[in-house]
């Protein structure tokens, strides 16, 4: 059947026709009531309201989430600040009004316009921040004229709040506005338009997490835009809260330690990976970032040669110097070219391809095997150990180590540092490889570079037996109700290239390095506690043999960095430390005192369950 | 070649209505986009909107040299263009507020899922039109249809765009309803939905049955849906009987209505211009379907009388939704006022779904 053709079918047709008429007659009937109902029964009511623009919505801040150490102390809080702002649509003559609210806060009338300026138009009912967090006094003086002041309100919002200032300020991170271009991004769907984000540290990776949920009001307002009534409210729902592994004390000792000196300490518990102290000196105050930092300061962070906006425990990458020895010692015993008893003679140099490689001690250690040559960190010994070993095997035991690449903190800029290959020169520098420059990278000098963080990981995997732990800080992530949203787990991502009995040679060393007679850092030993480390001195400048300048006569920015990395205890380790001080030029004097400092702190507190059970 | 009764057989009236409703949209979107605002991309979009208009006129006189009955032979093909569209949209589509609708081809976004629409009706008019008869349809006789809904349903949903999705099954059914079913095969579809709809409801997750009661009754989100009804039934009832007169509109400028170029485009008419002016397209859009359904009634083709009838039904959901939704009666969907609301995809569609109204008018003789 596709046409109609009899008078039945066509009757037929007609009646669904007639059918679909009235259906669209009677919506159509419904709109209209609807809209009579609208416009003219209610519409004396809605014409009011329009009348006051009175029905509008105003939204709530939601609080950032809190950030606590280890042992549920509060690092980062938020406070209440009072926030001034303006509604253009309710401020009648708003020049005058701004005028009349500079005199009242000793404000420049300027300063206050271009806050106006920069919301540009269309936004005549939304409220724009014309000051954030004033003083009580000011704060008393516009609710006094508040009468004075049409479309002017304050608004308390929670803001953030820094509680130790400075303290752990790379790893916390800062706060900073949010800019155009990233609202028109999806990535922050809570956000609005002078909302602050995480810009730094853990409040930018933990973003999501700290965010929380913006809330808001549906209000009715006067003609000068105060409230009369409350509508309906949807509160806010604040953001996840952090539990960080690291120990507040601790860093904050760290700090005060490295206070008038440039560098970076870390400390690791060797068991999970937890970060315990992450400093990095200088530091900057956060709370300086709150609302906007000035650019006087902003620039004055930029400029100053301490470089303090770097988190050196992460991104700034030294020479490991006779730290590295750790690494050429294990590449070595593990490749058979030396055992436990095999010695070598130093001289105080070593003559190889008609140059001369001296040792540090110029009076020479004598026959000496690999542990004591880790004690008193002979150059030479390792200098031949190193030729053995050849230096794309030395890199492969490295990279094995963990060197050369990011360890994998859950922070941004991690830098890889290097371990050079002769490959790798080739293609860097076009050249080949010379023999005598795999003497500078068995000591640790040469391209080699790493960062802080890198060797507190590897001297912890040293400690613990070879396991190779991603470094956490965030150990758990809990809503406001203490309910636990996520947790991360130590997370493995190795194992030291080592046999037991090669480690075991190594710890030795380390052991005697501190607690040994001859140790290079046996000025630092403890009553009770014994201490595994190495020292080192990494060269920013070579002094020439005829030079007559002594080192200390040297200008500061070509002094020598100093090392220390160490374990402690040494059978059974609950700390592991790595500390770099910039041109402090004896690991041995500068950078050891401050990792003995942390571990008396550490286990003398009762908190290691390993030693006391719970 | 050319038959000269195609002229004469040209459905004038309907042809001006058309222009009739475009003007009327195009005032009030100039008022919309101008009210209290200076910035210069409200001219953008209004010059936007009149090359989509006219690109739109080009397409429907495109169409009108297409014989309608030619739709008829090649509505699989055209079907699954449309559906293959619909599976590049999810895959390579635009996102745009939390979910993928648009395609981006050249400079050009297109909403696959408006054309979908057209592309369903012919379809099932195709199908119909073989199948109908006076006793109404059986159960096997739905089977075909039905999938051929199912398909872009889900496609649509999953993108996700619950309005469109539920939109196209109202179109589908009203055809399915005119071309009649039969009685009992009704009763049993009603009681299968009455029995599975708790399950299915019960097997939601949270957030999608929070999403969907929004969906019903915007109160529950105060800040957003809830807040628009609000601020466009102020706009509305405002404009009193005679309304605040034209750019005077106070309610429609800058930051309480946040769609009012687009899907809240009435409460600007309805406040400039009050009952009068918001009851004379109402009226209009009346005359406009009684004129398609009438178009669908004249034709002596099956095909194309139910193609005329699924398109004016399309047209119909489209006002009924839309106004409903800005008076507070309906769920707040993105449903466009035909003709009027701002938006490329929508003009276009329509426009191609009057030419084939235009196109079954003209060739109605044998």
């Amino acid at each position: 059947m596709t046409e109609f053709s009899k008078k039945q079918d066509r009757d037929w047709k007609k009646q669904r026709f007639i059918g679909a008429s009235v259906c669209i007659l009677f919506v159509f009937i419904l709109l209209f009531f609807r809209l009579a109902y609208l416009q003219i029964i209610r519409g004396e009511e809605y014409r009011d309201l329009s009348k006051k623009n009175a029905v509008r919505l105003k939204s709530i801040k939601s609080s950032r989430g809190l950030i606590f150490d280890r042992n549920k102390k509060l690092l980062v809080d938020n406070r209440p600040s009072f926030n001034l702002k303006i509604v253009l649509e309710d401020a009648g003559e708003v020049k005058a009004t701004i005028k009349k609210l500079g005199q009242f806060i000793a404000v420049p009338f300027q300063e206050l316009m271009e806050s106006i300026e920069q919301a540009g138009n269309g936004a005549v009912y939304n409220p724009i921040t014309l000051k954030n967090d004033i003083s009580r006094d000011q704060l008393a003086i516009v609710e006094a004229h508040k009468f004075d002041l049409p479309g002017i309100h304050i608004d308390i919002e929670p803001t953030r709040y820094y509680i130790y200032k400075k303290t752990a300020a790379h790893l916390l991170g800062y706060l900073g506005q949010i800019n155009s271009k990233e609202l028109k991004t999806e990535k922050y769907p809570n956000v609005k338009s002078g909302d602050s984000i995480g810009r730094y540290g853990i409040e930018k990776q933990f973003e999501t997490y700290l965010q929380g949920k913006r809330g808001g009001r549906q209000v009715e307002v006067d003609s000068s835009g105060r409230i009369i009534k409350i509508l309906r409210t949807i509160d806010p729902v604040a953001g996840f809260d952090l539990n960080l592994t690291l120990d507040l004390d601790l860093q904050q000792t760290a700090e005060k330690l490295l206070e008038d000196k440039a560098g970076a300490v870390v400390a690791i518990d060797p068991e999970n990976g937890d970060i315990l102290v992450l400093a990095s000196n200088p530091s900057f105050d956060q709370n300086d970032f709150i609302g906007g930092i000035s650019q006087k300061k902003w620039e004055a962070l930029l400029f100053d040669p301490g470089k303090p906006m770097i988190n050196k425990a992460i991104q700034a990458e030294y020479p490991p110097a006779s730290t590295y020895k750790i690494i050429t010692a294990m590449a070595a015993l593990e490749e058979k070219h030396i055992n436990i008893n095999t010695t070598a003679y130093c001289p105080g140099f070593l003559d190889y391809g008609n140059r001369i490689y001296r040792c540090w001690n110029k009076h020479g250690h004598g026959n000496i095997s690999v542990i004591q040559a880790i004690e008193q960190s002979c150059d030479v010994f390792f200098y031949q150990a190193g030729i053995k070993v050849g230096v794309d095997k030395l890199a492969q035991y490295a990279t094995g180590c963990g060197l050369g690449k990011k360890t994998g903190i859950v922070l941004e800029n991690e830098k890889n540092g290097l371990i050079p290959t002769s490959a790798w020169k080739k293609k860097r520098y076009r050249e080949s490889w010379q023999r005598g420059e795999t003497l500078s990278i068995a000591i640790g000098q040469g391209y080699n570079l790493v960062t802080p963080l890198q060797m507190a990981v590897l001297i912890a995997a040293v400690g613990n037996g070879g396991t190779l732990y991603r470094p956490r800080i965030v150990k758990t992530i809990k809503d406001g109700h203490g309910l636990v949203i996520k947790k991360n787990e130590p997370e493995i991502t190795g194992g030291l290239p080592a046999s037991k009995e090669t480690l075991d040679i190594v710890r030795n060393g380390l052991l005697k390095a501190v607690q040994g007679g001859r140790g290079t850092a046996r000025r630092i030993r403890l009553k009770n506690i014994e201490i595994a480390g190495k020292t080192g001195t990494a060269q920013v400048y070579g002094i020439k043999k005829d030079d007559k300048r002594e080192l200390k006569d040297l200008k500061y920015s070509l002094r020598d960095h100093a090392w220390f990395v160490c374990y402690a205890p040494a059978k059974n380790p609950v700390i592991a430390i790595s500390v770099l001080v910039e041109h402090g030029e004896h690991g041995s004097s500068t950078a050891a005192p401050i990792a003995r400092a942390l571990i008396e702190q550490y286990i003398q507190l009762p908190l290691i369950k390993k030693i006391l059970p719970e | 070649m050319f038959d000269r009764r195609l002229i004469k057989n040209f459905d004038w009236g309907f042809m001006a209505l058309i222009f009739l409703i475009g003007t009327i949209g195009l005032g009030i979107l100039y008022s919309a986009l101008t009210a209290g605002n200076e910035t210069i991309s409200v001219h953008v979009l209004f010059k936007k909107q009149m090359i989509w208009m006219g690109a739109g006129f080009i397409v429907m006189m495109i169409i009108l040299m297409i014989d309608f009955r030619d739709l008829d032979k090649i509505n699989l093909f055209i079907y699954a263009f449309c559906v293959g569209l619909l599976i590049s949209v999810l895959i390579f589509g635009q996102l745009g507020g939390g979910s993928r609708r648009w395609l981006l081809i050249g400079f050009v976004r297109i909403q696959p899922s408006e054309l979908m629409k057209i592309a369903l009706i012919i379809s099932l008019a195709s199908v119909y039109s073989t199948s109908i008869s006076q006793t109404g349809l059986n159960f096997r006789k739905l089977i075909k249809p039905a999938i051929l809904c199912a398909i872009p349903f889900v496609l649509i949903v999953n993108q996700p765009d619950l309005g469109t999705g539920l939109l196209l099954l109202l179109i589908a059914g009203s055809i399915t309803l005119f071309v009649k079913v039969e009685r009992k095969v009704l009763y049993i579809i009603s009681g299968i939905c009455l029995v599975t709809a708790p399950l299915l409801w019960s097997g939601l997750k949270t957030y999608q049955k929070s999403r969907i009661l929004t969906f019903l009754d915007p109160d529950r989100d105060p800040l957003g849906a809830g807040y628009h009804i609000i601020q466009s039934k102020i706009a509305i009832g405002s404009g009193m009987l005679t309304g605040k007169g034209f750019l005077k509109g106070t309610q429609n400028a800058l930051s309480f209505l946040p769609e009012h170029h687009t899907d809240f485009i009435l409460s600007v008419l309805a406040e400039e211009w009050g009952l009068m002016g918001s009851s004379i397209l109402l009226l209009v859009y009346f005359i406009f379907l009684l004129w398609g359904l009438n178009i669908a009634y004249n034709c002596r083709n099956m095909f194309g009388s139910i193609l005329a009838f699924g398109i004016t039904t399309m047209i119909f959901w489209q006002i009924f939704i839309n106004i409903g939704m800005v008076m507070g009666l309906m769920p707040v969907v993105g449903v466009p006022l035909p003709l009027v609301s701002y938006g490329g995809s929508s003009v276009i569609t329509n426009m191609v779904g009057f030419g084939i109204l235009l196109n079954i008018s003209m060739r109605n003789f044998s």
